[in-house]
């Protein structure tokens, strides 16, 4: 029997279910003391005073003047301090760090900062300071306006923040070692941190290591900001010779860290009577808050999905990501893509309204097929399953008998149609270089890739890949614990990209080693020779083209495709919204390990379910005031409806054994089904989350 | 201050108003328990007391002299319910389910469904969306499972 395509046992062990597996906070070292980070408690303003109003005996205090090479946390800009030094930008900036080895006394420390206050700036539509701003153009958008067979809709389209919430809160543990320091914690990207704390550190400390810990979740909220607590704690920790653990609390976490970007799309379509698209122009605003973090490829992955998987000859996609005075923004699985897709998924809807349509048959009109052209040129291959997905998903949940059965009721159902690009934009992945290696052992071989399994499956899946491509048996793979003086950089765990980019390199590393072993097994070559290691770099598809100043070209190698639908009951007294099945019809190419795909799929369109109805963020004076799980709702099993999920398989030759990438497809798609289902009973929702009170409004207007 | 800890009989000294939690995971080094928010609602914490579930973070340490406390080590490592929750993907990144698995231990025979969403309606995964956790939870009480996904392949 093959690994790929079975659902084998998981490389995890039982530890996660018995209690056994190591969190950050599980773990303890000898002297450690516990780390506390002092945070602005103003949007804007510069610092005049800080004032140590406890007992410092015993405690290490760091600020900016113990940065010991440059103090910005090196992603894509360097524009994000550490430790804020004379001005703060957001609320709940770091700006002091305290560490003792009890950690009530850190916890009952008080810090008095004293400020002198500047206007913030939160709308980020009258922010002049772009970050980013992007434009695709195919055609002209102008031309078609004048043409009489051509009706012209507009509409706005907003969503708002929303927070990951991981059920474990980021943490990390610097340990001094060797002259440098080694980090454990709950990263999915340790050579993000690695790049950030040599900035940080400079030549002074060259031995750096991070090792990932298991890690209680991540949907991109620990791609970027554990680079920030991580060389917080190396700090404390090289200021105090200890060990140094920074756990936050929920609320820390909630209000400090990154969220997804809030979004503003405008859409003004010119569609002919009959129902084809014509011209399409699309404006998109991202709320990047107070720093660059990730936001410049957030935008640009916003930016190419905006257009929705349809064919449009006159496209044009303008875009920017802005400064506010919030705490940064950041990745949030989708990245980007789950905000413009919900709106031109509405705007469809209102477009088939508008010319009195049907909305499914103005998709089928109008949906993408192999040959056709995207907004940044590329041609799509045979791997593109738009209409596939689109008619399964129709013909599975009866749809239009129900449409019109549920009709003048309080019944209701939506669709929404998707696609995410996999893998990094554009010549992301051929710029990255990532590399993977496989380790020969004593009884089999050994993965070793800085990829993080953060509950996707990273570990199974990879060692069901090199399994089948080597021929051996399953349980003769084993998978390193990703440390990065111990493994290859295979880039970093986001972006769909470890099944299709690193499984890709370990199927080919596979490959080499099997033509190594000529004909040995593991073992037997082992015994024989001794050690023995294959290391490859991943080479993209050789017809890639990406021009980044144009943004034209093969912006992905390949895109899953779904088409989510939503049936719901609505409350007209209480404006509450009660779900009562969802069906997630989607294609990634082929499942590696279908019952882990499937809780891929299960997992993502709860959150996409939350977006859409529940995970209000508010935001008071540029800071998150619902920063408790007491008053910011995620779904439970009471929310939850039945998922039916229907994986189709159209392979990617480009993928390991046809696999695409599948993490954040899922969220794509249920806040557009959930709000054109709305739109059924006559709710007019351009807004999410469709709280009750926001339905209120919408029923009101 | 006299409880039973997972089956033995355990002293403890030190403040009654100390959180359970973390007398729990700092003096009895049982990290099986999970903190997720301090404050009661996602239930990674989750204990049976006298057979019940409760979030031990939101309980006071002295209020628990004399009770019969179970974490999830006192499952040892063989249940049944935990291999579920492995083959069945109730777990993915598993911060939930030791708090999970110990929610579930509350439910009677042959639940259904809506006695399984109940069981655990405070108890959050951020990971799984839930289904997989009622099928877990539903094989393990020989219950069948409503079985609604599959893979269809085109040629």
């Amino acid at each position: 029997m093959s690994a790929v395509g079975n659902s084998v046992a998981r490389k995890d062990g039982i530890g996660k279910a018995t209690g056994a597996a190591l969190y950050a906070d599980d773990i303890v070292f000898p002297g450690m003391l516990h780390g506390r980070t002092i945070r602005s408690t103003i949007p804007r303003g510069r610092i005049k005073s800080i004032r140590y109003d406890f007992d410092t005996s015993g405690f290490i205090i760091v600020d900016y003047h113990d940065v010991p090479s440059k103090n910005a946390v090196d992603l894509m800009s360097q524009d994000q301090p550490f430790l804020a030094e004379h001005e703060v930008k957001h609320m709940a900036e770091p700006i002091v760090l305290l560490a003792h080895e009890d950690k009530e006394r850190v916890n009952a420390a008080k810090v008095v900062i004293e400020y002198e206050e500047e206007e913030p700036l939160f709308d980020p539509e009258k922010s002049d300071l772009v970050f980013k701003s992007i434009e695709i153009l195919k055609g002209d958008v102008d031309a078609p306006s004048s043409r009489d067979d051509v009706v012209i809709v507009e509409g706005t389209y907003t969503t708002g923040h929303q927070e990951h919430v991981y059920i474990e809160p980021n943490g990390v543990i610097a340990v001094p070692e060797n002259g440098g320091v080694a980090i454990y914690g709950s990263v999915q990207c340790p050579f993000y941190v690695i790049k950030a704390l040599r900035c940080l550190l400079g030549s002074a400390h060259p031995n750096v290591r991070v090792i990932q810990t298991e890690t209680g979740g991540g949907f991109g909220g620990k791609e970027e900001y554990p680079s920030m607590i991580a060389g917080h704690a190396v700090m404390l920790a090289l200021k105090s010779g200890r060990p140094v653990k920074i756990i936050y609390d929920r609320e820390e976490d909630m209000v400090a860290t990154t969220k997804r970007h809030p979004s503003i799309v405008r859409h003004r379509t010119a569609v002919t009577k009959a129902g084809k698209l014509i011209a399409m122009d699309i404006d998109v605003i991202l709320d990047g808050g107070a720093y660059v973090t990730l936001s410049p490829t957030v935008l640009s992955r916003g930016c190419i999905h905006a257009a929705g998987p349809y064919l449009c000859d006159n496209t044009r996609i303008r875009g920017k990501a802005v400064f506010t005075n919030t705490p940064p923004n950041g990745a949030f699985r989708g990245f980007g893509a789950p905000q413009t897709e919900f709106a031109v998924e509405v705007h469809m809807e209102r477009i088939a309204e508008q010319l009195g349509m049907d909305s499914i048959e103005l998709r089928r009109i109008n949906a993408l097929k192999p040959g056709d052209i995207t907004a940044t040129g590329q041609i799509l291959r045979d791997d593109c399953s738009a209409h596939m997905v689109l008619e399964e998903a129709v013909r599975r949940t009866d749809f239009v008998k129900k449409r019109a059965a549920w009709k003048g009721t309080n019944k209701s159902i939506g669709l929404a149609l998707f696609y995410h690009g996999a893998g990094f934009t554009g010549a992301g992945e051929k710029t990255l270089k990532s590399k993977a290696r496989l380790e020969l052992t004593p009884t089999g071989v050994r993965i070793a890739v800085g990829s993080t399994e953060i509950g996707q499956g990273t570990r199974t899946m990879h060692a069901q890949i090199v399994t089948d491509a080597l021929g051996i048996p399953y349980e003769s793979v084993e998978v390193a614990q990703p440390d990065t003086s111990k493994v290859a950089d295979s880039g970093p765990t986001v972006a769909s990209r470890t099944c299709m980019v690193v499984g890709k390199i370990l199927e080919e590393c596979s490959h080499e080693m099997k033509e190594k072993l000529g004909g040995l097994s593991p073992a037997e070559y082992y015994a024989k020779n001794g050690e023995l290691s294959v290391e490859r770099t991943y080479e993209p598809p050789d017809w890639i083209q990406w021009d980044d100043s144009l943004y034209r070209g093969d912006a992905y190698a390949t895109y899953g495709w779904g088409c989510d639908v939503a049936e719901l009951e609505f409350d007209a007294d209480t404006f509450e919204v009660k779900p009562i099945k969802l069906t997630a019809v989607q294609e990634f190419g082929r499942p590696i390990h279908p019952a882990l795909a499937r809780g891929q799929i299960e997992g993502g369109t709860a959150q996409g379910l939350g977006y859409a109805l529940l995970e209000r963020v508010v935001m008071r004076n540029g800071a998150m005031a619902n920063g408790q799980l007491t008053n910011y709702v995620i779904p439970t099993t009471l929310d939850m409806p039945e998922v039916d999920v229907v994986m189709m398989e159209n392979p990617y030759p480009g993928g390991p054994f046809g696999a695409k990438g599948l993490g954040e497809l899922p969220m794509d798609g249920p806040a557009p089904a959930v709000v054109n289902a709305l739109r059924q009973l006559g709710l007019d929702v351009r807004d999410i989350p469709a709280t009750p009170e926001h339905l209120s409004n919408c029923a009101a207007a | 201050m006299q409880f039973t800890l997972n089956g033995t009989m355990k002293e403890i000294t030190g403040n009654p108003a100390a959180r359970l939690i973390d007398v729990l995971r700092e003096e009895c080094l049982l990290t099986g328990v999970k903190e997720g928010c301090g404050e009661g609602e996602c239930g990674a914490c989750t204990v049976l007391i006298d057979g019940e579930p409760v979030c031990s973070c939101i309980i006071p340490a002295g209020q628990v002299e004399g009770a019969d406390v179970v974490t999830i080590e006192g499952l040892g490592g063989d249940h049944p319910l935990q291999q579920l929750f492995m083959n069945e993907v109730g777990a993915q990144c598993g911060i939930c389910t030791p708090g999970m698995i110990m929610a579930a231990m509350k439910l009677g025979d042959a639940p259904t469904l809506e006695d399984v969403k109940t069981a655990l309606a405070g108890n959050l995964c951020r990971c799984t969306g839930y289904s997989a956790i009622y099928r877990a939870v539903l094989k393990w009480k020989g219950m069948s499972v409503p079985e609604s996904a599959g893979t269809l392949v085109i040629e």
